[in-house]
């Protein structure tokens, strides 16, 4: 099925089962422990074993010689890979970094072998007992030190390395109130709760991959490319994916050297990255420097708006694409966005939850407060003022839907906004400061190609395959909320078969393009489905209502079932996108508001309330999309408050490197968290008119707290996390 | 014993150099009866077998999560004789006798414990990795609470009752990356208000 104009009425616009807040109906198995996440797989036919990873101990340099003899002869041990006995390596298709260091070492913990042992017990003992002795070489592992070497980023299908209209640099020279400040974002990483996990097993050529990633084909082109052999030998199977957040996005070490460890066993290996390993392991969110700038009247019109972004990575590596949010989301004539690469010798840095917007808004939206507060205008007056209906690099484009100024009103209203003082550090309640703050959102609304295959059995159960995963989106429900709609069946009636290569190809999760594209391609298989059973039930396909289980068309009626009583039907098909894209801005939106108490003597911050209210198109599962909301909030109080990576610049790797020194939130830190979504629909986005949830919560989020922080202390803290160490110094004297 | 503390403080040192068990060293087994889930299951185990491991890598119980192996994530929340337990920390074998509870004791699909089902009306997972020792520690925690012992967010010591900052500092130690933690504690609450109501 094609897509490439606006969708009109169809048979989703009933709303009998999608845009219910139905329960997830993977709800009972994953309750119940009884999900098969990565490392859960086992078969009784075949002896499993235990693969442990050694990670290099330097930041750069080479491997001078290894001693793996220790290892090889001790207990249990049926084969220590490196890369000596590895065969030749390539990289797949989308990171960057090595899964197997030798004899060069390009990061802290680039696995540099892995030993397999009949027993988890006797493989870690085992891997204990590798030497290895480095030569280390000097490394890059300071941003702010490699600013002055960063260079402009190869542009790609997700980077632009820079943006313009207008001339920026004269209209902000002559603009009557400015600013120009600085901002920094630390590294973050992904801390899923799922560790990279993956049980591999050969027959002949063939390899089966039980593992947890977001997107099937990438994993299959990925690993295939990696090892040499053929995409069509691969196949992976990921039906539950314990959180990825942009993390997981292909394969990574543990798939790699779990294929590599089974291969030289004969045996399947289930090979989990340990927790300390991760972080320094695989992919992170990369830091940021960022300098904004933004020029207005003094009635508050943004005249001119200029967003630069510093970040590094290792060769070949990406930028962080920190400025994209900016493009978009407030009016302006003259604009300049650019963003700077430089190369680090750190970990590989990747995408991670809203990739882009995460660290732009962390930054863009403390600079709007900021100019705000300049201007003496209400934070929220001042970004209703500066919407734009069109593109602004572009103003023959216009937005798909923007409800931005609506989520700001509304958002204003459910908080109580009014009630904030504009003063900063006026309002106590005990011991503690309170204020109050806010952001916007905007998220890119991205829709890709997307297939699937639906079955139509004699019992009158609908089953849907496709290689879209759930990492926790609600995939298996909204799919099915699909499938029920479509084919007019309650929900009980519809199974939902994710996570296999081997089913028709979707785009994953990622980008938060996963909900509308997949559920886009279901909607294209259930057309064909319908037709198939128009056919067998002799209707006229486009006349045919599908509902309460039943097929009518004119006076005559059918029960879906006796479609399938001569055999089971299948439907296959994709949805496919024409260019509505260029046509349309397709993004979704939404306002965060904050009240945060700070403690009067000892400036820790905590989180009193907090509201986000959305606009993204059809929800097609209010449940779960709340849930994804509440979840990007949760994630966006960490980044503002707790998250990052703290670098040792000298030995060139991230020293908090578990779940103890990288602190995330947990329960005591996150109050009730309201979400409220806008009523919208979007036809250019899709045949649903849905877009994705999954990483607008996340959006603005932080910056909402880092600025409900100011208005408590008057203290503006430009360089995350907000911790008390940057706040103690300016606090009002306590009284 | 000896064999594999050695074995166990060398993994934090992967370069290190002095006394090593000499390589091909056999691990020392021994004999573990333990009751899980109602059921008596005698096993012979490396004595370096987490309780953990031996629910998921013996037994087949591979509902209880390995998120950190190292009690800073909660995943492998399981209850032993009543009481939650950071699986992953502690050794089997140390077990000997125990009553062990994991998520798949608690209830089953079509047969849920008020807990499981609680957390699914209110969305209190995403993901679903950190759910069994969410719905583990929930249990156990309401069970603090009725049995009088306070926690850090206790005001008077000596009248320990259900709030919602007890539950949300009693589930620190249980980690949602997913952020389902307003949904946890509804679910937790509903729980509590059904079993007094």
């Amino acid at each position: 099925m094609k897509f490439d104009t606006p969708a009109g009425a169809n048979p989703i616009d009933r709303l009998k089962v999608v845009g219910k807040p139905t329960d997830r109906i993977d709800g009972p198995r994953k309750t119940t422990g009884t999900a098969p996440y990565a490392n859960d797989w086992h078969d009784p036919q075949s002896r499993l074993a235990y693969g442990y990873v050694v990670g290099a101990g330097i930041g750069k340099g080479r491997i001078a010689g290894m001693d793996v003899s220790r290892a090889e002869a001790a207990a249990g041990v049926l084969a220590v890979v490196t890369a000596a006995n590895a065969g030749k390596l390539d990289r797949g298709a989308f990171y960057v970094a090595r899964a197997l260091a030798g004899p060069d070492v390009d990061h802290y913990h680039q696995a540099v072998a892995l030993v397999v042992a009949e027993t988890f017990e006797q493989a870690r003992a085992a891997a204990a007992l590798v030497r290895v002795d480095y030569v280390r070489s000097e490394g890059v592992f300071d941003l702010a030190a490699a600013k002055d070497t960063a260079v402009a980023p190869k542009a790609g299908p997700f980077v632009s390395p820079e943006a313009k209209a207008g001339d920026f640099e004269a209209a902000f020279a002559t603009a009557p109130v400015r600013i120009d400040e600085s901002y920094g974002t630390p590294d973050h990483a992904h801390a899923m709760m799922e560790p990279h996990a993956t049980v591999a097993s050969w027959d002949g050529d063939r390899l089966t991959l039980w593992t947890a990633i977001q997107q099937m084909n990438w994993g299959v082109r990925d690993i295939a490319k990696t090892l040499g052999i053929a995409k069509g030998n691969v196949r992976l199977v990921s039906p539950f994916i314990g959180g990825g957040f942009g993390g997981k996005g292909t394969i990574l070490s543990d798939a790699v050297l779990a294929s590599l460890g089974a291969r030289a066993a004969g045996r399947p290996v289930k090979v989990s990255l340990p927790r300390p390993l991760m972080f320094n392991n695989v992919t992170h969110r990369p830091a940021t420097i960022q300098r904004i700038r933004i020029g207005a009247g003094p009635d508050g019109r943004i005249t001119a708006i200029g967003h630069e972004s510093w970040s590094g990575n290792l060769p070949d590596g990406p930028p962080e694409t920190a400025t994209e949010p900016t493009r978009l989301l407030y009016a302006g004539p003259n604009r300049l966005m650019r963003m700077h690469l430089a190369r680090l010798d750190l970990p590989e840095g990747g995408a991670m939850r809203a990739p882009g917007e995460a660290p732009g808004m962390m930054a863009l939206e403390i600079a709007m407060d900021e100019m705000a507060e300049r201007l003496g205008m209400d934070p929220v007056a001042f970004r209703v003022l500066n919407d734009t209906q069109v593109d602004p690099e572009n103003p023959r484009r216009p937005f798909s839907r923007r409800q931005l100024v609506e989520c700001l009103r509304r958002g204003a209203e459910l908080f109580g906004w009014e009630r904030r003082v504009a003063k900063p550090g006026q309002v106590r309640d005990g011991r503690w400061l309170v204020g109050m703050g806010m952001a916007s959102a905007i998220r890119g609304a991205p829709v890709m190609r997307s297939a699937a295959r639906v079955r139509l059995d004699g019992r009158g159960m609908v089953t849907v395959e496709t290689d879209m995963t759930d990492i926790g989106t609600g995939s298996y429900t909204i799919i099915a909320q699909t499938a029920a709609e479509m084919m007019g069946l309650p929900l009980d009636r519809v199974v939902v078969r994710l996570g296999d290569s081997a089913y028709p190809e979707s785009p994953g999760s990622g980008g938060q393009w996963g909900a509308a594209s997949s559920t886009a391609g279901v909607y294209a298989a259930c057309v064909k489905l319908r037709e198939a059973v128009a056919r067998r039930l002799g209707f006229n396909a486009t006349d045919a209502v599908f509902e309460d289980g039943q097929v009518r068309a004119g006076n005559r009626s059918e029960p879906l079932v006796r479609a399938a009583a001569g055999g089971e039907l299948v439907a296959e098909d994709g949805v496919e996108y024409g260019d509505l894209a260029e046509w349309f801005a397709l993004q979704t939106f939404g306002a965060h508001f904050v009240e945060v108490g700070v403690d009067v003597d000892t400036a820790e911050v905590r989180v009193r309330r907090m509201l986000a209210v959305c606009a993204a198109g059809r929800i097609l599962s209010p449940k779960a999309a709340r849930s994804q909301i509440i979840g990007g909030m949760t994630m966006g109080i960490g980044a503002a408050l707790m998250e990052e990576l703290a670098v040792d610049a000298r030995r060139g790797f991230f020293v908090n490197h578990d779940l103890a020194g990288y602190e995330v939130p947990v329960h005591a830190d996150i109050p009730d968290l309201q979400v409220s979504f806008l009523d919208e629909i979007d036809p250019a986005a899709s045949p649903l008119k849905a877009k994705g949830v999954g990483e607008l919560g996340i959006s603005g989020a932080a910056a909402a707290v880092a600025n409900a922080v100011h208005n408590a202390t008057g203290v503006r803290v430009r360089d995350y996390p907000v911790t008390l160490d940057k706040l103690l110094g300016g606090m009002p004297e306590a009284a | 014993m000896a064999c594999a503390s050695a074995a166990t403080a060398m993994a934090a040192m992967p370069t290190g150099t002095s006394a090593r068990p000499a390589g091909g060293e056999q691990p020392v087994m021994a004999k573990v009866g333990l009751t899980v889930n109602g059921e008596r299951r005698e096993l012979e185990l490396d004595t370096r077998t987490s309780l953990l491991d031996a629910a998921r890598e013996h037994l087949h119980l591979t509902g209880s999560k390995k998120g950190c192996d190292h009690g800073r994530c909660g995943a492998c929340t399981m209850l032993v004789d009543g009481r939650r337990i950071n699986a992953c920390l502690t050794l089997a074998v140390m077990y000997q006798g125990s009553e062990i509870t994991t998520i798949e004791g608690l209830g089953q699909p079509g047969d849920l414990h008020p807990m499981q089902a609680a957390f699914i009306r209110h969305d209190g997972f995403q993901c679903g990795f950190c759910t069994p020792g969410q719905i583990c520690s929930s249990v156990a925690v309401l069970r603090e609470i009725e049995a009088g012992i306070p926690s850090h967010a206790t005001a008077d010591l000596g009248k320990v009752a259900f709030s919602e900052d007890e539950v949300r500092e009693r589930m620190s130690g249980n980690i949602c990356r997913c952020g389902a933690y307003p949904n946890i504690v509804a679910a937790i609450r509903e729980v509590h208000e059904g079993a007094r109501g």
